[in-house]
C-alpha cells in the first residue's frame, strides 16, 4: 500500500508538471502577447512603451525562459503580481479560496444527500412511472443552464423577499451565513445530483443482473436486505469516482453561480482575470485548480481501497 | 407481361415505403423519450434553417418604442432593452446554438479520431506520450478549459467552436484507441495484412468503420454539452461577439439589471437552451441505447 501511495505521489508531480506546460502553451497559442492585446484595446500604439511594458513584464524573453521563470517561482510559493490590481497573487487568492471552499462542500452535500437515493429509488422501480419522472428530472438537471437556475432562483427571491440576498463578508449569526450560502449551491449541486443520480441508477441496475443477487432472491432476503445491503454496497463503487471527479469539476458550475450570485469567490475571481486578460492570475488559478484535481483523483483511488475490502494495491 | 412486371415493382416499392414508417413508428414506441429529443431537436434545426421565414422580425433591428415592451399579440415573447424582438432573436440564436453544437462536435470528434487511431495502430512511444498529454487534459474542467481556450483565441464564431471542441478531442481519442486495440487483433484485419494492405488503407477502410457505433454515441451526447458551453462562454462574455444574437449572450445582457421589470428577457432565452439541450440529450441518450445494448438504463 505505502510503495503504492508513494508512485502515486510522483506520477501526481510528474502530472502536473506536463499540466504546467500544457496550460502555458494554451495560453500563448496565438501570436502576440499579452501586450499586443492591450494595446490593441487601447486603440494606440506606442512602440517604446510596449517595449517597457514587455520588458517589465519579462514578455522579452524566450518563451522557455518565461515558463522556467514562472514555474520555479511557483515551486517557492510566489504565484507573481497581479497586472490589475499589482497586488502578489497571493494575497489576491488567498482569501478568496475559504469562500468558494465552503460553496463547493455544501454543493457536494446536497448532490450526494438527493442524488443517491433518489438513483436507487429509481432503478428499483425500474420502468415504473416514478423511475420515468425520476430520469426526465436527472435529465432536465443536465439540461438547465446553472446560469438560469441561478436567475430564476434570484428572481423568485425578488418576487416573494423583494430583494436579491446580497453577499457579506461578516453574516452576523452562523444561520445567516447558512442561507447566504444555501441558494448559489442548491443552484450548483442540482446539476451534480442529476450526474449522481444517473450513475448510481445505472450502476445498481448493473448490479441486480449478477448472479448473487439471484442467489440472495433465492434464499428468501427481504427486497430491502438486497437491495441496500447486497446491491447497494457494491453499486456505490463506481459512484465514488463520480463524486470524486464531481467534487473536483463543481469548479464548472461555481464559475458560472459565483459570478451571477457576485460572490467573491476563486471562481468567479477567474473569470474577471480573464476578462481583464490578467494572465498571471489566471495561469495561477488555472494550475491550482489543476491541482486540486490530481489531489482529489489520487484521494478517491484511495477511497476505494477503503470502500472495496477486494481491492488492494500493492 | 410488362403489366405484370410493373405491378411486382409498385408492390415492392409499397413495402419498402411502408417499411420505412413502420419502423420509425417501432424506434417511437420502443424510444419514446428518444422520440421526443428528436422531435425537439428537429425543432431546433427547422428554426435554424428557415430562421429568415420564421422570424416575424429581423433580429437586429432595433425599434426605441418597443423597448422593454412586455410580451403582447404584436411581439409574442416581448422586446429587449433595444427594443428588438426577443422571438426573432431567439429563433436566429437557433443558428449559432447549431452551428457551435454541430461545429464543434464534428472538429472534435475528427481530430480525436486521428489521435486515436494513431495510438491504437501505432502503439510505443508515440501513444505513451498521446496518452499521458490526454491523461492531462481530462483533469481540466470543461468549462475551465473553454474559458481559457476562449480567452486565448479571443471572441469569434470560428474561435467558439474551435474552444469547445478542445475538451472533446481527449474523451474521442481515448474510446477510439480503446477501440482499436481490440479491432487490431481480429481475424479479418489480419487477413487485409496477409494480402498487402496498407497501414493507412487498414486503419480507415477496416478499423474506423467498426468504432462508428461509440463514435456516434459520443458526438450526439456531446452536442447537448456543446450548446451549453456555448451558452455559458457567451453568458460570461467569452463566447460568440455581437451582431449574432446567441441565447447565452441574450441572458447575459439582461441578466441583473432588468431581472425585476423585464423578466421575459430571462426566461424565454433560458427556456430556449434548456430545450434544445433537454431534447439533445434525450436523443442522444436513445442513440446510445439502440447502438450499445450492453449498456442499457
Amino acid at each position: 500500500m505505502s510503495a503504492y501511495v508513494i508512485q502515486r505521489v510522483l506520477l501526481m508531480f510528474l502530472t502536473l508538471l506536463g499540466m504546467s506546460v500544457i496550460i502555458f502553451v494554451l495560453l500563448r497559442l496565438v501570436p502576440g502577447n499579452i501586450v499586443d492585446i492591450m494595446f490593441d484595446s487601447a486603440g494606440f500604439v506606442d512602440p517604446s512603451e510596449k517595449a517597457t511594458i514587455e520588458k517589465e513584464l519579462g514578455l522579452d524573453l524566450p518563451i522557455y525562459q518565461q515558463y522556467f521563470d514562472w514555474i520555479t517561482a511557483l515551486l517557492v510559493g510566489d504565484l507573481g503580481f497581479s497586472f490589475v490590481s499589482e497586488m502578489p497573487a497571493i494575497d489576491e487568492i488567498g482569501p478568496r479560496i475559504p469562500i468558494t471552499a465552503k460553496l463547493a462542500a455544501l454543493s457536494l452535500f446536497f448532490s450526494i444527500l438527493f442524488g443517491l437515493p433518489l438513483g436507487v429509488i429509481s432503478a428499483v422501480r425500474q420502468n415504473t412511472a416514478l423511475d420515468y419522472v425520476l430520469r426526465i428530472i436527472s435529465l432536465s438537471g443536465l439540461s438547465l443552464p446553472s446560469f438560469w437556475l441561478a436567475l430564476l432562483i434570484l428572481m423568485a427571491c425578488v418576487s416573494y423577499m423583494g430583494a436579491i440576498p446580497i453577499y457579506t463578508e461578516t453574516p452576523e449569526t452562523l444561520w445567516d451565513e447558512l442561507l447566504l450560502y444555501l441558494l448559489p449551491s442548491a443552484a450548483v449541486g442540482f446539476r451534480a445530483s442529476a450526474l449522481i443520480m444517473r450513475l448510481t441508477r445505472s450502476s445498481m441496475l448493473e448490479v441486480m443482473r449478477q448472479d448473487y443477487i439471484r442467489t440472495a432472491m433465492s434464499k428468501g432476503a427481504t427486497e430491502n436486505a438486497i437491495n441496500y445491503k447486497h446491491a447497494l454496497r457494491n453499486a456505490v463503487l463506481p459512484v465514488t469516482t463520480i463524486i470524486g471527479i464531481e467534487a473536483a469539476f463543481l469548479i464548472g458550475g461555481l464559475i458560472i453561480t459565483e459570478t451571477v450570485f457576485n460572490i467573491p469567490g476563486v471562481a468567479h475571481f477567474l473569470v474577471e482575470a480573464i476578462l481583464m486578460r490578467d494572465y498571471p492570475i489566471v495561469q495561477s488559478l488555472v494550475m491550482f485548480i489543476a491541482i486540486i484535481v490530481v489531489v482529489i483523483n489520487f484521494l478517491t483511488d484511495l477511497a476505494y481501497a477503503i470502500l472495496d475490502p477486494r481491492i488492494r494495491y500493492s | 407481361m410488362v403489366s405484370a412486371e410493373h405491378k411486382i415493382e409498385d408492390s415492392r416499392t409499397k413495402v419498402t415505403q411502408r417499411s420505412v414508417w413502420y419502423k420509425i413508428k417501432r424506434l417511437c414506441q420502443r424510444y419514446p423519450l428518444g422520440a421526443i429529443g428528436s422531435f425537439i431537436v428537429f425543432i431546433v434545426v427547422f428554426a435554424a434553417v428557415f430562421a429568415d421565414v420564421v422570424a416575424p422580425y429581423d433580429p437586429t433591428q432595433t425599434n426605441a418604442k418597443m423597448s422593454l415592451s412586455a410580451p403582447s399579440a404584436a411581439m409574442l415573447f416581448g422586446g429587449d432593452m433595444m427594443g428588438r424582438d426577443v422571438l426573432s432573436r431567439i429563433i436566429h440564436g437557433a443558428r449559432i446554438s447549431l452551428a457551435v453544437g454541430i461545429g464543434s462536435t464534428v472538429l472534435g470528434g475528427l481530430l480525436g479520431t486521428i489521435i486515436g487511431l494513431m495510438c491504437g495502430y501505432f502503439l510505443g512511444w508515440f501513444d505513451l506520450i498521446i496518452q499521458r498529454i490526454i491523461d492531462m487534459m481530462q483533469a481540466l474542467p470543461l468549462l475551465v478549459m473553454a474559458l481559457v481556450m476562449a480567452a486565448s483565441l479571443g471572441p469569434s464564431l470560428e474561435n467558439t467552436i474551435i474552444a469547445i471542441s478542445i475538451p472533446l478531442v481527449p474523451q474521442v481519442a481515448r474510446v477510439i484507441r480503446s477501440n482499436v486495440l481490440s479491432l487490431r487483433e481480429m481475424p479479418f484485419v489480419e487477413a487485409a495484412r496477409s494480402v498487402g494492405m496498407s497501414n493507412g488503407r487498414i486503419a480507415f477502410r477496416h478499423i474506423l468503420p467498426n468504432t462508428l457505433a461509440p463514435l456516434i454515441v459520443l458526438g450526439t451526447a456531446q452536442l447537448g454539452s456543446a450548446i451549453l458551453t456555448e451558452a455559458s462562454l457567451s453568458f460570461l462574455g467569452l463566447g460568440v461577439p455581437e451582431p449574432y444574437p446567441s441565447w447565452g449572450r441574450m441572458l447575459s445582457e439582461s441578466a441583473a439589471e432588468y431581472v425585476r421589470v423585464a423578466p421575459w428577457l430571462v426566461i424565454f432565452p433560458g427556456i430556449a437552451i434548456s430545450a434544445a439541450v433537454f431534447g439533445a440529450n434525450l436523443m442522444g441518450d436513445a442513440v446510445r441505447d439502440y447502438l450499445d445494448p450492453r449498456n442499457q438504463g
